[in-house]
């Protein structure tokens, strides 16, 4: 019951949006969205933006897998 | 950033499948278990099952909205669907779903109208451009999904669309956690499901790990998700330190979505709900509020379904606890086929018994 | 002659006289049609003949990269293009929908006639029904075709070793069909790729006269197509997941509604098996096409009995891809 695509927020009207993903634009809800901002990720489930993507967040995960030591199991 | 490419890092993923063989190589035979329909999906997709050391089993548990809804609630849907002047507007999901005698999609056949809805709001926008309609929505999901009900029951309020209107089957899932590990199912942690946190949290899972000492680990959907999830799950079981996880940090907040779970308050309240296979879950549903009973379609329409008849030999109760494989069922691959499914274990593509049965050894040139 | 199909234009009369000569003959321009007699009467210098029949149904009849009309002699065109065989005669049956208009039945019998000028065949006879308000969806149509065999062509059996190629991009004609259907998304570029596909299969055939089989993925897409020509071989075919070309729109679409692409419909490509030693020439000739600018291999056969299609993940896994069990709908889950 998961079903969720990231997609970049292109415009805002009050609780409706338009978000882009893999070239194409679709209609989107903000409603649970605190001041959403164009050009902002948010992840979208069923039409509706469940939260925003933390750019920040995703970096770091990112990285500390990079230095993932497969041997020991932990980050070097 | 492209959130899914780098999520999809084949680099990444090698090395995480190494990190899980090296770890699961100094511990016992482990049991995890997820609990999302979409994390079934993903694991089948990406081929991960096959990855994993033969010490660790991988089960699917009662995270599908579509295996928990019981047969009763498809058999009012079907119900509703023979009265005339009502389309139904339903998730795709939930088409094939076998009732006691028919399902939505052999209705649509005999001529009902059913709607395959992508959104909640479709279906207001189809009860104000139908007025002569009632559209009757058939809300099945989680709480990733429960606050787009809620939003779209709120709207249709607003504009005084009286022919919208919910069948509510709503479910949550910590309380199913729960009476899962209370009902005997021996699991060392869970692969917990990624967007139904980014609603609630990570707080709810906490009774696990502090009361239980089930690790969980909060997962997002991309390969690197699930299969760091699963690494982050093996070392707490090496550590013996069982607890709850957030992989998902990117979406998941500890305190969750603070409107998706005001919305969710505002327009539903607690229910005891039947789950399939699991009987009665205390508080485990929800119900639509006195104030919005307007758009609650069995407080406002009159109709009787018919008897529930429970197929004897499906076990997908049992398949949805992880306590039996599909074969361990007498239906399987016999009366129980992805062309003619009994059960919703055989309904939904990856469900345990889809996705089993294309594993299944055929006679030499018979075709499926 | 009125605006909109009548119960009268099927009965044989003289308004199905109108439409035909006003509108099928100047169209479909040839002497065999014009003669208007019963049968059409064709010269045939002998050798194998290859027959089909398609029957077309599709809703919506318009959609972005074609219509009815062209894809019902594409349909046609193509199941004899891939079976070796160069098409030179289809006909037209017709079943429209009382009250249909008859302008846009004009406009979908044009693009009948140029498709089939840009397949270089010709439309030899027809027929021409009209039904009640409610009996088909405004417009029904089914071809048959004929074609005579390739010199130098004929199908082999697949076998160890074997590469699997497909000539461009899966799922746009379902993706483009259903996108239209449902309105999905704001703004989202997907068109069929329907077309007739028998130049390219002289070019494949002219490189490579080696090539085992070929199959026009339609209904199932390239997913039941490969279940299909795996059975009976004794043989598996192995596909690298990412070798699959397809395109951006396509796969987001099919990522937010839950699809697989590799179930979906398409109109204008190629799945074919050809030996290893010949997968070059082959390759390069389909991306000298204009309609295998995308072709690639997908994939080879393997030497196991268990005639399964398996599809290796990215990510070091694999699946069974089995026959699709009906269409795909959007799902949530």
């Amino acid at each position: 019951m998961c079903l969720g695509v990231p997609m970049k927020i292109e415009s805002i009207d009050g609780k409706r949006g338009v978000g882009s993903y893999s070239g194409g634009e679709y209609d989107i809800r903000l409603d649970l969205i605190e001041q959403p901002k164009v050009g902002e990720y948010v992840m979208v489930h069923a039409g509706m933006a469940l939260d925003k993507l933390d750019e920040d967040q995703a970096r770091q995960t990112l990285e500390a897998l990079r230095e993932f030591d497969e041997l020991s199991g932990r980050v070097s | 950033m492209n959130f899914q490419e780098e999520f999809r890092n084949k680099d990444i993923t090698r090395r995480l499948i190494e990190g899980i063989r090296n770890t699961a190589q100094t511990i016992r035979p482990v049991k995890l278990m997820e609990v999302c329909g979409s994390h079934t999906m993903a694991i089948c997709r990406y081929g991960i099952r096959q990855l994993l050391p033969p010490n660790l089993r991988l089960l699917s548990g009662p995270g599908c909205p579509v295996c928990v809804t019981t047969g009763d609630y498809v058999d009012k849907a079907v119900a509703l669907a023979r009265i005339s002047g009502v389309t139904i507007s339903t998730f795709g999901d939930l088409m094939k779903v076998p009732g006691s005698t028919s399902s939505l999609d052999k209705e649509r056949a005999a001529g009902a109208r059913v709607h395959v809805a992508f959104s909640p709001m479709e279906a207001v926008e189809l009860a104000r451009a139908n007025s002569d309609r009632r559209v009757v929505f058939l809300g099945i999901g989680f709480e990733t999904t429960i606050p787009s009900v809620a939003v779209a029951i709120k709207e249709a309020a607003r504009q005084g669309l009286r022919n919208f209107l919910v069948l509510n089957g709503h479910k949550i899932m910590p309380p199913a956690l729960k009476a899962l590990v209370e009902s005997g199912t021996e699991i060392d942690g869970f692969i917990c499901p990624g967007h139904v946190s980014s609603i609630i949290g990570t707080r709810p899972y906490e009774f696990l790990a502090a009361d239980y000492g089930i690790g969980c680990v909060i997962a997002g959907f991309e390969p690197v998700d699930v299969l760091q999830a699963i690494h982050m799950l093996l070392q707490q079981v090496a550590a013996n330190k069982p607890a709850v996880e957030n992989q998902y940090t990117r979406l998941v907040r500890p305190e969750g979505n603070k409107a998706g779970q005001a919305v969710i308050a505002e327009v539903f309240e607690p229910a005891d709900v039947p789950w399939r296979g699991l009987g009665v879950i205390p508080g485990s549903g929800l119900q639509i509020r006195e104030q919005y009973a307007a758009h609650d379609a069995e407080r406002r329409i009159e109709f009787a379904h018919e008897e529930t008849i429970e197929k004897a030999g499906c076990i997908c109760g049992d398949i949805l606890k992880g306590i039996k494989t599909p074969e361990d069922c007498p239906l399987f691959g016999q009366h129980c086929t992805p062309v003619e499914p009994v059960g919703p274990c055989m309904v939904s593509s990856e469900g345990c018994c889809a996705a089993s049965y294309r594993y299944l050894e055929k006679p030499l040139g018979k075709k499926d | 002659m009125g605006k909109k199909i009548s119960l009268a234009h099927g009965s044989g009369g003289q308004l199905t006289r109108e439409l035909v000569e006003n509108i099928f003959v100047p169209k479909f321009r040839n002497d065999a049609l014009s003669r208007l007699s019963d049968s059409a009467e064709l010269d045939f210098a002998g050798g194998r003949l290859f027959f089909t029949t398609d029957s077309f149904v599709i809703k919506p009849l318009e959609f972005p990269g074609g219509d009815i009309g062209k894809l019902a002699v594409c349909g046609t065109v193509n199941d004899l293009a891939v079976a070796g065989a160069r098409p030179l005669w289809i006909s037209c049956g017709l079943i429209i929908e009382e009250t249909f208009d008859i302008d846009r039945l004009e406009q979908l019998v044009s693009s009948i006639a140029a498709t089939a000028a840009a397949a270089g065949v010709s439309v030899v006879c027809g027929d021409t029904k009209v039904v009640e308000r409610g009996g088909a969806d405004g417009l029904f149509i089914n071809t048959a075709g004929i074609g005579a065999a390739l010199a130098g062509y004929r199908a082999g059996s697949v076998g160890p070793g074997d590469v699997i190629l497909v000539s461009g991009t899966i799922g746009d004609h379902e993706a483009a069909v259903f996108r239209v259907r449902e309105q999905l998304g704001r703004k989202l570029d997907i068109s069929s790729d329907c077309a007739p596909l028998n130049g390219l299969v002289e070019a494949m055939i002219a490189a490579a006269p080696s090539i085992r089989v070929m199959r026009d993925p339609t209904r199932g897409g390239v997913g039941a197509v490969l279940n299909e020509l795996a059975g009976g071989t004794g043989c598996s075919f192995n596909i690298n997941e990412e070798a699959i070309p397809i395109r951006d729109e396509v796969r987001g679409m099919c990522e937010l509604v839950g699809f697989e692409p590799i179930y979906l419909a398409n109109e204008g490509k190629i799945v074919c098996i050809a030996p290893a030693e010949a997968a070059g020439e082959l390759l390069a000739a389909m991306r000298a096409h204009p309609l295998g600018r995308d072709a690639a291999i997908i994939g080879q056969v393997l030497a196991d009995r268990r005639e399964r299609v398996f599809m290796q993940s990215p990510y070091g896994g694999s699946r069974i891809i089995s026959m699709p069990a009906g269409t795909q709908l959007p799902r949530i889950c």
